[in-house]
C-alpha cells in the first residue's frame, strides 16, 4: 500500500455531501417506515390494491421493528421526515451543481458507450473473465449504479413533493400516475436505497477498501489510481 | 369505531404513559427535549412555505363522478362515544370574533343558502385516501354575511366532540371548496361523520376538518388545534 502514490480523489464538497446524505437518508427511511405504519397498505381505504406489497399488514402483521423506525409516533415520524427532506434536497441540488460545474459528471454519468465495458465488468465479477478490465476513476458498473441512485434520489424527492401537496402540485401527482401510485413508488424507492447501500458497502469493503478512506480524507492510495 | 382512531389513540396513550424519558431512550425517538423544539421550528417553516408559497387560493382540487366514490369512508371522533346533541333542534352555529355582524345560523338557515356539492378525494395524514360526495355552504358565503374585520387573519372552529378544535389560515378557509357540510353521499350528514355540521375541504388533510361544529371565530392570533397542539403539522394543506 505505502509504495502507491496517493492521488486526490474526492473534492471536500463531495465528501461532505456523501456523509451528510448517508445520515439524512437513513433518517428519512426510518421516519418513513414510522409513517408507513399508520396505514400499512396501498391504495384507497377498504380497497384491495393490485400491486404487490410484501409489507402489507395482512402479510406482515408485526410491522417494522422499533429500531428501524424514527419518531415514536405518527406526528414524530412526520416531523422528522419533513425536516430531513430539507438537507436531503439541498445536498442533492448542491452536489448536482458541483458535478455540472466541475465537469466531474463525466466520470460518473453512465452513457451508451459504457454498455460494453459494463458487460465485461459484470463478467469479471461473475469470474467468467480473469483480468480486471481497465477503468478510469470508476468502472462502467459503478457509473451505472451511481447514475441510477442519483436518479432515484431525485424521483424520491419528486414523489415526496407529490404526496406532500397533491392539490397544489397536481401535475406532479398525475406524472406519477395518481396519488396512490406516487405513494407506492415512494415506498418502493426505499428498498432500492437499502439494496444499493448493502451492495455499495459490501463492494467497498471487499473490492476496494482504500476507497472508504478516500471518501473520508479525499486521498486515494488503492488499486485503481487512474483518474479520467 | 374505526381502526385508525384506535391506533392513534393507543399510540398517544402509550406515549403519555411511557413518558418522554422512555421515548427518548427507545429507538422510536421523537427528538427528545433537545431536538423536538427544533423539529417544531422546521414544521413552522414548512407551514410558512405551504401557506405563503405553494398554496393558491383559486386552484381547485380535482372532482370525480359520483360513481368513483369509495365503498368506505372512515370516520372518527375523540370522545368515548359518538358525540350527539341532547336537543338537536336547539343547535345553531355561532359565528363571531373579529366580525362586524356576529350571527347564529340554524340548520334550515344554512340549507337555505346557495349550496355547493362536489365529489372529491379525502387525504388522511395516515396515508389513505377515499372519495366521497359532500354538500354544504362555502365558508366564504358565511364570511361575507358576518363581514370579518381587516385585522382578522385566522379562523377557529370549535366542536362538541370533547375539546376538539382547529385553527385555519383565512385563505384556506375562504377557498371556494371549503364548506360547512351538512350532506354526505347525497344524504344528510350522519352522527358518525360530524352531524349536524362539519367543516370539509379537499385542500386540507382530514384532521383539519372540524366535525360536530358549534362555533366559528375570526381571530388575529393563530389558533392551534387538537392534534396540532400535540405535534401534528399546523397548516396541513394539500
Amino acid at each position: 500500500m505505502s509504495d502507491r502514490v496517493p492521488v486526490k480523489r474526492h473534492h471536500g464538497l463531495v465528501r461532505v455531501a456523501h456523509w451528510l446524505n448517508a445520515v439524512t437518508l437513513a433518517g428519512l427511511v426510518a421516519s418513513g417506515l414510522q409513517i408507513y405504519g399508520a396505514f400499512p397498505h396501498f391504495g384507497q381505504k377498504g380497497k384491495v390494491y393490485p400491486l404487490p406489497n410484501p409489507f402489507d399488514s395482512g402479510r406482515f402483521p408485526q410491522g417494522f421493528p422499533e429500531w428501524a423506525r424514527l419518531g415514536g409516533w405518527l406526528a414524530g415520524g412526520i416531523n422528522w421526515h419533513f425536516a430531513l427532506a430539507w438537507p436531503f434536497v439541498l445536498t442533492g441540488v448542491v452536489y448536482l451543481l458541483f458535478l455540472a460545474i466541475s465537469g466531474e459528471w463525466r466520470s460518473l454519468l453512465f452513457r451508451p458507450r459504457d454498455v460494453g465495458p459494463a458487460l465485461r465488468m459484470q463478467l469479471y465479477y461473475l469470474r467468467l473473465r480473469k483480468e480486471h478490465p481497465p477503468q478510469g476513476k470508476h468502472n462502467a458498473l459503478q457509473k451505472a449504479a451511481y447514475s441510477v441512485i442519483v436518479l432515484l434520489g431525485a424521483l424520491s424527492a419528486l414523489t415526496g413533493f407529490a404526496l406532500y401537496k397533491p392539490v397544489q402540485l397536481g401535475w406532479l401527482v398525475a406524472a406519477f400516475g395518481g396519488y396512490e401510485l406516487a405513494r407506492y413508488w415512494h415506498f418502493l424507492f426505499v428498498w432500492a436505497f437499502v439494496g444499493f447501500t448493502v451492495v455499495h458497502v459490501a463492494l467497498v469493503l471487499l473490492v476496494d477498501p482504500a476507497s472508504l478512506r478516500a471518501m473520508i480524507t479525499g486521498w486515494y492510495r488503492g488499486r485503481f489510481p487512474s483518474h479520467d | 369505531m374505526t381502526e385508525p382512531r384506535l391506533a392513534r389513540r393507543d399510540l398517544l396513550r402509550l406515549g403519555l404513559l411511557a413518558g418522554p424519558a422512555t421515548l427518548a431512550a427507545a429507538c422510536g425517538w421523537d427528538g427528545g427535549a433537545l431536538l423536538r423544539p427544533s423539529l417544531g421550528a422546521v414544521s413552522r417553516l414548512n407551514d410558512w412555505v405551504g401557506e405563503k408559497i405553494l398554496f393558491s387560493p383559486t386552484r381547485l382540487a380535482p372532482t370525480y363522478p359520483p360513481s368513483a366514490r369509495s365503498g368506505t369512508m372512515p370516520s372518527y371522533f375523540i370522545s368515548r362515544e359518538v358525540p350527539t346533541l341532547p336537543d338537536p333542534g336547539a343547535w345553531a352555529l355561532e359565528v363571531g370574533g373579529l366580525v362586524r355582524k356576529p350571527a347564529r345560523f340554524t340548520r334550515p338557515m344554512l340549507e337555505a343558502l346557495p349550496r355547493v356539492s362536489y365529489t372529491v378525494k379525502h387525504h388522511c395524514v395516515e396515508g389513505w385516501t377515499a372519495i366521497a360526495t359532500w354538500t354544504g355552504v362555502p365558508v366564504a358565503t358565511i364570511a361575507a354575511l358576518v363581514e370579518p374585520r381587516p385585522e382578522a387573519r385566522y379562523l377557529r372552529f370549535d366542536s362538541f366532540d370533547g375539546d376538539y378544535y382547529n385553527g385555519w389560515d383565512l385563505a384556506s378557509a375562504l377557498h371556494p371548496q371549503t364548506i360547512l357540510a351538512y350532506g354526505f353521499n347525497d344524504r344528510p350528514l350522519g352522527p358518525d361523520h360530524g352531524a349536524p355540521l362539519r367543516l370539509y375541504s379537499p385542500v386540507k388533510l382530514g384532521y383539519k376538518m372540524t366535525k360536530y361544529l358549534v362555533r366559528m371565530t375570526f381571530t388575529r392570533e393563530r389558533p392551534g388545534g387538537y392534534w396540532e397542539d400535540q405535534g401534528y403539522p399546523w397548516f396541513a394543506g394539500l
